[in-house]
């Protein structure tokens, strides 16, 4: 049995402990706004924060998050009330979606770090976070706005 | 554009009344075969374009799917304009396969009652007039309800805001109210619709009403499906296209904990899980011995060798206009190149996948899936079950660029349920998406142009040598002519020809040895546009004049003319740029589009191409919602870079080289120029969103390119080995 906090919920998941945090997220605790896209920590769809750090869930065993806090997009808010959803609205960013959880939680834990990120420094953030569609200029547009909505 | 509700002999409207209570209006197709009988009173029910509750909420059931295009705003948008619903109280739900969501862009199938997909940029201008005539029949009888009602003529009756008001009196009834009585009240036979000039919702950028659940991570795609008693499975496909596997042994992959099966299914062997993870492990468990078939020694060089030789010879010919060998002979000056393109893959973020559960006598399937009725009737000739008994949900698609109007994955999970007697979920790894994809066909183009004293083209010569999209997509296999010539793949490449040139050829000669080719977003288009696009800019670098003016004195058309216009005129053509900063301009047609791009690139020493800025002009006729067609502008353009500066699938011994991001690289934030869209509503037919961006993007690049360092790519993808200065 391996224990962890997932959005602030005690879990107890039974499963090889090298299983990906991932599939456990997923398959396991049931909670499947977070994706797969690559499987090894190339396109950041799966992004998650392990105790406040944005960690690629993909390639994370479910060992090392043991005793420590999970935060996934379906805990940002209950409602969208998170800036950084809000922001999302305001700029109508996704087009498909399925990139986008890794996009939020990449840019919460960037804004964390960064009050107010330049271009350059969002890019970096972002570096690790693939859109197929085509959104990177939305996502921009939108970790300004979120930055501005959290008062940097 | 005024066009009536009844006034095609093949479809007409149903109107009844909802299970639940209130108003139904669906699509029906008279005459329809054997797929339209599906078609019973109770998938009506579900299958209706909208249903008006008696709570006075518009239900707006779509049959596209949504994959970032925005059709779950723009169809709803078309039918409460001409309904005049109040946009409040509309609601989405994505409906069943159904005659009802027949996509006429696919004629060839009217007469087996049409298909049901999503591709060719077909969802706002070819099926939204359907979802606009149902409104507008919707609108009508509700207004002759509240009419028959208070005793007075409908004329004197008017709809707003989910509301029919009686103008003398100003009495008001809700639609809520008034869609039972309507219900009981004939279809009308003639309702015209609305003239772009009376449109309310249409022409606005509304927020889309799917943002918020992919914000919040509730959005549904196929990879999320639960199905009560579900495994998950995963599929060890032989890495040689079209080998099997000999015999495999089970016995390692069943002693990982949470395996339950390991089935052998058409496309490989299946491992059958209580979770993704341990049917991953269990499959990398599995020895299988394959049977890799005669595809086991084709090469990457042998197959291009094949495409020059075959170059030598003359193909089927797509277009002859006048004698182009006459007039290369008689011209001032010959120019000519060679151009290759590579196969290139989709790579949806969302991997295939499906889940299905067999039920002995049906089907029920989840799917993200571009293709409702092709994956229909696959399964039927699969499984044998009538289509009537496959049922198809249609889930949000993550990403669909044409991989997702093919079946294979859908095939998977069908098989695996019933070869286990459960529900399962088949999901592809990322490598098996990459390596088991429909590729973009590769091709080698012999051109040639004849030039006049005054540098203008007398001759046009283009022999294309490729892969075929039609050889692997049997739906349209009545398409690929008996002598080869596949006009999809030749897309854009002749069927019209833009430039006004007395004399142009162009051939084909199909050539294959089984990689699989398919629809890559704008299909033909992306790879012809870059080929005829870039050696257009050869023409005119060779006759010493201006790429722009060149293009704007050779093009027939007022519209392509005009997108090449404002593009130059938004980018300032010709002004003077930052340092080591150069343009590229290109121009084409697809989808009945119109879409010029301006690039600003600029190579570095290192020979890595920076692209700053693309401004595009487009004209799609006219556009429903401007703010979500410049996106999918925009998101064609940098799916057009992708294909040009980033991908490139070789195939050695038979199997894909690449096989994840780390060596199939995609763009990312970091390579995201400045996009700017402009639009120009010309007049005519309404034109595509989806596809339109993509093909000007490459070759509007490379032209910058060759204006950067002078030289010309004439194979993709751009490779900084070859631009390097240090």
């Amino acid at each position: 049995m391996i224990a962890f906090t997932v959005n602030g919920n005690k879990v107890r998941v039974d499963v090889a402990p090298d299983t990906p945090l991932l599939w456990v997220l997923r398959d396991t605790v049931g909670l499947t706004g977070t994706k797969y896209g690559c499987g090894i920590a190339q396109c950041g769809a799966c992004t998650v924060h392990l105790d406040g750090e944005p960690i690629r869930s993909c390639t994370t065993p479910v060992s090392q998050a043991a005793g420590r806090q999970v935060l996934t997009i379906e805990g940002l808010s209950r409602n969208n009330s998170h800036p950084v959803q809000k922001a999302w609205i305001a700029e109508d960013v996704p087009q498909c979606g399925y990139c986008q959880s890794g996009q939020i939680m990449t840019t919460v834990a960037l804004l964390a770090k960064i009050k107010n990120p330049s271009d350059a420094e969002i890019d970096e953030a972002l570096a690790g976070n693939i859109c197929r569609c085509g959104t990177y200029n939305g996502v921009r547009r939108a970790v300004h706005r979120a930055a501005k909505l959290m008062g940097a | 554009m005024k066009r009536t509700v009844n006034e095609s002999r093949r479809a007409f409207l149903k109107a009844t009344a909802a299970a639940g209570g209130g108003l139904l209006i669906a699509f029906r197709i008279p005459g329809a075969l054997r797929f339209a009988e599906a078609a019973t009173a109770s998938s009506a029910q579900v299958n209706a374009f909208v249903k008006i509750g008696t709570d006075n909420i518009v239900t707006v059931v779509i049959g596209q799917s949504e994959m970032g295009q925005g059709v779950w705003t723009s169809i709803p948008m078309m039918l409460a304009e001409e309904l005049e619903a109040d946009w409040s109280k509309i609601r989405v739900e994505q409906g069943g396969v159904d005659p009802a969501f027949a996509n006429p862009r696919y004629v060839g199938f009217r007469a087996q009652g049409g298909f049901q997909g999503t591709g060719g940029s077909s969802s706002v201008r070819n099926v939204g007039v359907n979802v606009r005539k149902a409104g507008a029949a919707a609108r009508q009888m509700l207004i002759t309800a509240a009419a028959q009602g208070w005793g007075v003529n409908e004329e004197e009756c008017y709809a707003e805001k989910n509301m029919v008001i009686h103008r003398p009196s100003g009495k008001k009834l809700s639609y809520g109210s008034l869609a039972e009585k309507a219900a009981k009240v004939p279809l009308p036979k003639y309702v015209p619709l609305k003239n772009p000039q009376d449109f309310k919702i249409i022409g606005k950028s509304l927020p889309l009403l799917d943002t918020p659940s992919k914000v919040s991570g509730k959005t549904v795609y196929g990879i999320d499906v639960k199905v009560p008693g579900m495994l998950v499975a995963t599929v060890a496909q032989c890495p040689v296209f079209g080998g099997k596997a000999a015999s495999f042994n089970a016995d390692k992959a069943k002693a990982i904990k949470g395996v339950r099966h390991v089935v052998q299914i058409s496309s490989g062997i299946a491992v059958v899980a209580d979770d993704f993870w341990s049917a991953k492990k269990g499959r990398d468990a599995l020895e299988i011995t394959w049977d890799e078939g005669p595809l086991a020694k084709v090469s990457q060089a042998d197959l291009f060798k094949s495409f020059a030789e075959l170059s030598q010879k003359p193909g089927a010919v797509r277009r002859n206009d006048g004698d182009v060998e006459k007039a290369l002979k008689e011209a001032a000056k010959k120019i000519e190149a060679v151009y290759e393109v590579p196969f290139v893959a989709h790579v949806c973020m969302e991997p295939m996948n499906a889940t299905a559960q067999w039920r002995g006598d049906s089907v029920e399937i989840w799917a993200p899936t571009q293709a409702q009725s092709w994956t229909q009737a696959a399964v039927a000739k699969h499984t044998g079950l009538p289509p009537e008994k496959i049922k198809i949900n249609t889930t949000f698609l993550g990403g669909g660029f044409g991989r997702r109007l093919y079946w294979d994955f859908a095939i998977d999970a069908v098989e695996t349920s019933k070869a286990v007697g459960a529900p399962v979920k088949v999901i592809w790894t990322r490598e098996d998406d990459i390596q088991h994809d429909f590729y973009r066909p590769a091709s080698y183009n012999v051109l040639a142009a004849g030039l006049d004293e005054k540098g203008m083209p007398v001759a046009w010569k283009h022999r294309i040598v490729g892969t075929s999209i039609l050889q692997y997509f049997p739906p349209f296999s009545h398409l690929l002519r008996k002598d080869g010539m596949d006009p999809t793949s030749v897309g854009g490449a002749g069927d019209i020809f833009p430039y006004n040139v007395p004399n142009v050829y162009v051939d084909y000669t199909l050539h294959n040895p089984g990689v699989p080719s398919g629809f890559w977003r704008s299909v033909g288009n992306s790879q012809n546009a870059f080929i005829m696009e870039s050696f257009m800019d050869e023409l005119a670098a060779a006759a010493r004049k201006d790429a722009f003016e060149y293009r704007l004195q050779l093009l027939k058309n007022p519209r392509d003319k005009g997108v090449l216009e404002l593009a130059a005129h938004k980018a300032k053509w010709g002004s003077p740029l930052p340092a080591g900063v150069y343009r590229g301009i290109a121009e084409h047609f697809s989808y009945n589009s119109y879409c010029a791009q301006v690039a600003e690139v600029s190579v570095g020493r290192d020979g890595k191409a920076k692209v700053h800025r693309i401004v595009a002009a487009a004209d799609p006729g006219w556009v429903v919602h401007p703010e979500r067609f410049k996106a999918q502008i925009e998101s064609g353009i940098l799916y057009g870079l992708s294909g040009a500066l980033f991908g490139e699938i070789t195939i050695k011994n038979g199997r894909v080289e690449q096989s994840n991001f780390d060596n199939y690289p995609v763009p990312r934030m970091s390579d995201m120029p400045k996009i700017e869209v402009y639009i120009l509503q010309g007049e005519g037919e309404q034109g595509g969103a989806g596809e339109p961006g993509v093909p000007s993007a490459s070759p509007a690049v490379a032209n910058a390119i060759f204006a950067a360092t002078g030289k010309r790519i004439r194979k993709l993808p751009v490779r900084a080995e070859d631009l390097r200065t240090a």
